[in-house]
């Protein structure tokens, strides 16, 4: 990356030398085992979610003739108290679990990231301002945020979504403006700057291509934040509304049966640890590619 | 460091005003009464009319602002909707059941944290960095809830070793007390430990390839005291820093850990008050963390230029 | 004056110091680096000798192969013998015990080598009562007068300070003063002064002096600066990648360098007698690369830069040879002290 900052033309070596860069980052990528099987962890994921409630049949059909079901042929995971079938309930899961991580983090970026632009470029006179605001949010803890939410707007994935994504946007500025002003430093920003281009075509041309780098690592730690803080507030009974089914509504359940049913405890706690493993990895993995100084 | 306190104590302040702002608008712009609102699921005559009577509703707002600060100041928070207490009291008997949580979860969080962390920069690339490493991604990665219920399974339905839940104050009976509280506090305390433990290890790692790492080697010291006294100690402002990054997180984990091992602290307290629209209560938790929330940055804060020498001399000369 | 130093430095009687053959290589990623390729050395007591070579040429793994303070990827092979006792072969405790004692070792980096965290006090005395039994007083009087031996003033007042509140210089000689702590029998000074300006220099150098004439402390210093081997070196050893090259006593190899690596480094200098410590003369830079640490071919490794290589540079490698009428000039090179004209003559 530094070779390409450095050069006088940035955008056309930038260009020439992508393929070029793509491939040394992808292989410095799968030589670690353990970045890859974070990749996989993900991708499963994404198919489980997106292919799964296809697969496995509905969620909500309930079956009052074979409750609490120990797994077996029919119910590889077993069933619930009404019956319902749990592999089915946990594909549908990892799709409410996508929604939330997701979104959350589309809309942390879409505040986030102008806030930041807009923060680290015009320092003199907003810097301090949002930087102080952005330090207050931090870390505050976003579970009793959410519970007021909740308190005020009922319980529902929507206002989940809102929750986790408003707890995600500080991070998100402070990337943002980190990398606003480190690109800013460079020679070809300021040469840029020099020859009379405008704020936005610095910002889009220079500014956000760089700071994209270090937002998607980003994105493989607000996603799987946002998969258990979903499960937390929907096992609280503060978030998804039952008979959706939530990897943390089924823990909520299988809490009910821990000792009649303990598999029921099983599977939606596995699903929710190896996807957020799975990030974990990737972004571990990301991170190593994108900066091998941080690489420890 | 007296003048950067004071500066820090004012900013505090100013926050909790704010919140107290958002709290009080917050529940105002619900819609409906907010008498009946804040009566919450029975709304009997006499509790809306006591509603109308601490909040003054038929007052403009920026008087009933000022008289809903200053029954915060004296101390009146109101009364429950649910057993009619003074939110107060309530509050009173709550915290310390879940200060005592947080405390030792904190606790376990930093032995485990730091100690493993310092184990596996010191012995990079070993076996036991593997180990502590592997350990610390997976505790990052599971949920406090569902370790909760895993360690209830384990430890109290299979193996019965210990009561799966229910509460004992360390008043009545120390033993008990703790006997009740350790699967608690390990379960918050593990996700924090692994937090603690890859940030004290890159921390260690750095410090550890340090020039003055390097020059306590060359003074003939043993390895404990070159890591455990000169690398750790320039390694610990990181501690102090992620324990601080943290508090939130503990707060909301032990919301959680209370509602699964049923022990009647705040978090709990948080919960059913949201799931019977308890407003009072809500009101005044919302706002109790703000201040607690502020008061332990503050601590942290302290903490953290008391370590720094540059911080602590620097402020020590200028007032 | 420099005549009469050199001759009292090096020949009193055995050595203190010797190494013999030493070898050291690092497992890297990238294949085995060899930092090190055959080193042999002596020290006397109460002598000072110069280190110098390029950047890489393995001058600071040698030195710190003595108290082995090498990360824990090298490999070192040879012998390092310290009044006979071979230190090759010490264990990690016994090397421990020597470290700070016997050897101590000065770095290069002032700003960064004493430990932010803690009080000057705190870093002299920590090393006063790992090795010698003193009571807590007795540490800080004793640490008072070692500031004031390395020049500091108002020694007692400094005790309390952090690192941060010192100069460059001040820090450099609390360094110094934690080395010297133990009274040493070695002295290891990697490029004490290079992070310092010159006149701070000179009272460094003013330092080292007194405590080679107080205690008769034997000192290895490495520098890339010329005018401080004139100042204050017995004797020189110049290596080139991972060996050594030439080695003479200050005046001798100044006057007549052998090495056509060393005329390369000195460049046309004036004469060693008007070096001092107050002046900076750089090495020179010679054009070329220093060949990869990776291989280690048969042939001369400076023939690829040497100006005046020969056909016989490359078909094997000089040894370090005695050279002249035996004043202990060694150069490893088959033409030695042949200028570039007379190579084309020839
Ligand atoms: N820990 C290490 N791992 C791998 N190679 C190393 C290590 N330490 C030193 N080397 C290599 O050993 C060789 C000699 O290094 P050394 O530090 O002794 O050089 P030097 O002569 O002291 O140079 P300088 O003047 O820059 O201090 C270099 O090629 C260096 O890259
Ligand atoms: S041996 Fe040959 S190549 Fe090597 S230094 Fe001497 S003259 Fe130059
Ligand atoms: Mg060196």
């Amino acid at each position: 990356m530094a070779d390409v900052l450095t050069t006088p033309a940035p955008a056309a070596v930038a260009v020439a030398g992508r393929s070029d860069r793509w491939r040394r980052m992808w292989r410095r990528f799968y030589r670690k085992p353990m970045s890859l099987t974070g990749l996989i962890l993900v991708v499963l994921f994404l198919l489980l979610a997106l292919l799964g409630p296809a697969l496995f049949g509905d969620p909500t059909a309930v079956h009052f003739d074979d409750v609490l079901g120990a797994p077996s042929g029919a119910h590889l995971l077993g069933t619930d108290d009404l019956g319902r079938d749990q592999l089915a309930r946990i594909a549908s899961g990892a799709r409410v679990s996508l929604e939330a991580g997701v979104l959350s983090t589309a809309l942390a970026m879409v505040v986030g990231i102008p806030i930041g632009l807009v923060a680290g470029f015009y320092r003199r006179y907003l810097d301090s301002v949002v930087m102080r605001a952005v330090d207050v949010v931090l870390s505050f803890p976003f579970l009793v945020f959410a519970v007021g939410l909740a308190a005020i707007l009922g319980p529902s994935l929507r206002n989940v979504v809102f929750a986790l994504g408003v707890s995600q946007i500080p991070a998100i500025v402070r990337i943002t403006r980190g990398e606003v002003l480190s690109v800013r430093e460079q020679d070809f920003v300021a040469g840029a700057i020099a020859d009379g281009a405008n704020d936005a075509t610095i910002l889009f041309r220079y500014v956000l291509p760089n700071a994209a780098n270090a937002l998607i690592v980003q994105a493989t730690v607000a996603i799987p934040a946002a998969i258990i803080g979903e499960a937390t507030l929907s096992f609280l009974g503060l978030g998804v509304q039952p008979p959706t089914p939530s990897w943390g509504v089924m823990l909520t359940t299988a809490q009910q049966f821990l000792s009649q049913a303990p598999w029921l405890a099983v599977w939606p706690g596995v699903m929710i640890a190896v996807t957020t493993l799975g990030f974990n990895l990737l972004g571990d993995g990301l991170r190593d590619v994108i900066d091998p100084r941080s690489a420890r | 460091m007296g003048w950067y306190l004071l500066r820090r104590l004012g900013a505090a302040v100013i926050v909790v005003l704010i919140a107290s702002v958002v709290v009080f608008l917050g529940v105002r712009a619900l819609p409906g009464d907010p008498a009946v609102v804040l009566a919450g699921e029975n709304p009997t005559p006499q509790v809306i009319a006591s509603i109308r009577e601490q909040y003054g509703l038929d007052k403009p707002l920026p008087v009933q602002y000022f008289d809903y600060l200053k029954h915060l100041v004296t101390g009146d928070l109101g009364q429950s909707t649910q057993d009619k207490l003074p939110v107060s009291q309530i509050l009173a008997n709550r915290i310390p059941v879940t200060l005592e949580l947080a405390v030792l979860a904190m606790l376990v969080a930093i032995v485990v944290g730091v100690l493993f962390g310092t184990i596996a920069a010191a012995r990079r690339g070993k076996f036991s960095d593997y180990t502590a490493t592997g350990f610390g991604l997976l505790g990052l990665s599971v949920p406090h809830f569902w370790l909760g219920l895993l360690a209830i399974l384990l430890f109290a339905v299979k193996l019965r070793w210990l009561p799966a839940s229910g509460y004992v104050p360390f008043s009545e009976n120390p033993a008990q007390n703790l006997e009740r509280m350790i699967l608690p506090a390990v379960v918050l305390g593990t996700g924090f430990a692994a937090v603690l433990m890859r940030q004290t290890r890159s921390a260690m790692l750095g410090a550890l390839s340090a020039d003055y790492v390097r020059t306590a080697r060359s003074k003939g010291l043993s390895g404990p005291r070159v890591v455990g006294v000169h690398a750790l100690r320039n390694s610990l402002t990181t501690v102090v820093t992620v324990l601080g990054l943290q508090l939130g997180g503990l707060i909301s984990g032990a919301v959680v850990t209370e509602q699964i091992f049923v022990i009647p602290g705040f978090g709990k307290l948080t919960v059913d008050a949201v799931l019977t629209r308890n407003y009072p209560v809500i009101e005044a938790v919302v706002l109790v963390t703000v201040v607690g929330y502020i008061v332990v940055n503050l601590l942290v804060d302290v903490a953290y230029a008391a370590l720094n020498p540059r911080i602590r001399l620097a402020g020590a000369t200028n007032g | 004056m420099t005549q009469q130093r050199s001759a009292a430095g090096r020949r009193a009687g055995t050595p203190l110091l010797s190494v013999e053959d030493l070898h050291v290589s690092f497992g890297t990623e990238d294949g085995l680096v060899q930092a090190v390729k055959g080193v042999s050395l002596t020290l006397a007591p109460g002598e000072i000798l110069a280190l110098c070579g390029e950047s890489g040429s393995g001058k600071s793994v040698t030195a710190m192969s003595v108290p082995r303070l090498l990360p824990p990827t090298a490999r070192v092979s040879g012998a390092v013998r310290l009044d006979g006792r071979d230190l090759v072969q010490l264990n990690a405790s016994e090397l421990r015990a020597l470290r700070g004692s016997d050897v101590s070792v000065v770095f290069q980096e002032p700003m960064t080598s004493l430990n932010p965290s803690f009080t000057v006090g705190f870093q002299i005395t920590e090393v006063l009562h790992r090795h010698e039994k003193l009571s807590r007083r007795a540490a800080r009087a004793r640490a008072v007068e070692l500031l004031e031996l390395v020049g500091i003033p108002d020694p007692a007042g400094r005790l309390k300070e952090y690192p941060h509140q010192l100069s460059g210089g001040m820090r450099q000689r609390v360094m110094i003063a934690i080395a010297v702590a133990c009274e040493p029998r070695i002295l290891i000074a990697d490029e004490p002064t290079t992070a310092l300006d010159v006149t701070i220099q000179a009272g460094v150098l003013d330092v080292f002096r007194s405590l080679r004439d107080r205690l008769g402390t034997a000192i290895v210093l490495i520098t890339h600066d010329l005018g401080v081997v004139a100042d204050i070196a017995d004797r020189v050893a110049v290596m080139y990648a991972g060996r050594i090259v030439e080695q003479a006593e200050v005046t001798e190899l100044f006057a007549r360098p052998l090495h056509p690596y060393t005329r390369g480094l000195l460049g046309a200098l004036p004469s060693a007698a008007r070096l001092d410590g107050t002046q900076r003369r750089r090495l020179r830079e010679i054009p070329g690369m220093v060949p990869a640490p990776y291989s280690d071919p048969d042939e001369c490794p400076f023939a690829p830069r040497c100006p005046i290589a020969a056909d016989d540079c490359t078909a094997s490698r000089p040894s370090l040879d005695r050279q002249g009428d035996g004043d202990g000039h060694l150069a490893a090179c088959f033409h030695p002290g042949l200028s570039t004209v007379e190579a084309v003559d020839a």
